[in-house]
């Protein structure tokens, strides 16, 4: 069954904590619930985008710095 | 008392707003959507004036350490009560030991949940609103955060029994275009024949940049009128002889990305403000989130007094109706 990592708020999405470091998470990674995948930025604020379920990244869906939607898929786990 | 357990994104402390003291260069703060907010207090029996939290994009989780009742109004994001939906727009009874949680975000931006005798903070300068900005007011002068105590005032005017709700009528409902009124002015003569035009035609959308203070909005960038630069005026066209900024007036500066200034926002500047919002649209603006469109429709100041006083009839008819 396919699960998914949904961004709860608008914003803009980020892949790393700081541009020099390197990215939260990578496709193929194990991710447990609680684990931080992004941050999504909103009046500027940076929420951290969790894992709610364990799973497998297979595949960010959004780009890094995308603009993203309430409610849009940021991540498909496996 | 009310245990935080989890703030949610923005979690502040606010009334009506600390008024009357904006030639200081004090903004009001306040709700940001005055309509949800008073409809709160309505539906559990409160003051006009009793503080309430407005929550946006995340709602907090929260435990009742008292028996109360509670109203949430506004964006829809979810309530839930140990884990059940409860209805918005309704005065819910709530135990000891209940903690009200929320889903995601489904339509507008901000929810407001008042509790009866509302929250009791200190009053700065005759307010309960946090300005988060310089950290006065509201819980400590800041959004909330997990551990946070909130206590419960004395603001309760009158039992309002479980169940009680608003007609279905009055609810508003929020989608993902919004048409804002304004009334364009005061400095909208700075901007180009073209562009006043483009200003009202072009469909806005609204940058992760839109938060208390202001909504900055993308589309197309907007040309001022050639001029030679006044004194004590900045040398970027957008700019004038500084003024006082109207809450809701909409600055462009260097002609990109409009922004509409709100209840948070700075008192005064020096950039031409070509409109400003009606003040029954700013409710409407509060529920507005990033990535939504945005279209500014021009009202002049009859018909805007004629839609706030439409607006206030309506109220009316529903403060009536909770105390028939």
């Amino acid at each position: 069954m396919s699960k998914s990592i949904i961004a709860p708020l608008p914003g803009v999405f980020y892949r790393r904590p700081a541009p020099d470091q390197p990215e939260f998470v990578r496709e193929g990674d194990q991710v447990n619930p609680g684990d931080v995948v992004g941050l999504i930025e909103i009046m500027k604020t940076f929420y951290e985008l969790k894992a709610e379920e364990a799973g497998i990244v297979e595949k960010f869906t959004v780009d890094n710095e995308a603009i993203v939607d309430a409610g849009q898929e940021i991540a498909s786990l496996k | 008392m009310i245990k935080v357990l989890k703030p949610g994104l923005q979690t502040t402390v606010q009334d009506q707003g600390r008024r009357g003291l904006y030639e200081i260069g004090m903004p009001p703060s306040g709700a940001m959507d005055q309509f949800a907010f008073r409809v709160a207090n309505l539906l559990v029996g409160n003051h006009p004036n009793a503080a309430v939290l407005e929550m946006t994009y995340i709602g907090s989780e929260l435990l009742f350490e008292q028996d109360t009742r509670i109203s949430l109004t506004g964006g829809n994001i979810p309530p839930k009560l140990n884990g059940q939906s409860v209805p918005m727009w309704e005065t819910l009874e709530v135990r000891a030991g209940d903690v009200l949680s929320f889903d995601f975000v489904r339509s507008g931006a901000r929810t407001y949940l008042a509790v009866e005798g509302g929250i009791d903070v200190p009053l700065v300068m005759n307010s309960r609103s946090t300005y988060t900005l310089i950290g006065i007011g509201g819980y400590e002068g800041r959004a909330l955060a997990a551990g946070d105590v909130l206590k419960t005032g004395d603001l309760h005017q009158c039992k309002v029994a479980a169940g009680t709700t608003i007609d279905k009528s009055y609810i508003p409902s929020y989608g993902k275009n919004h048409e804002i009124r304004v009334i364009v002015g005061l400095c909208s003569y700075r901007l180009t024949e073209e562009s006043r035009q483009a200003f009202l035609e072009t469909e806005w959308t609204v940058t992760p940049e839109a938060n208390r203070i202001g909504y900055r909005h993308n589309g197309q960038r907007l040309k001022f009128v050639e001029r030679e630069q006044p004194f004590g005026a900045g040398s970027n066209p957008s700019n004038v002889t500084d003024l006082g900024y109207p809450i809701g007036s909409i600055q462009v500066p260097d002609g990109v990305e409009p922004i509409v200034l709100l209840h948070d926002a700075v008192t005064g500047g020096g950039y031409a403000t070509v409109a400003t919002v009606i003040s029954t649209d700013l409710n409407r603006m509060a529920q507005i989130k990033t990535n939504e469109k945005v279209k500014f429709a021009a009202v002049n100041l009859d018909q805007a007094l004629k839609i706030r006083r439409e607006q206030n009839e309506i109220f009316n008819r529903i403060a009536e109706s909770l105390s028939s």
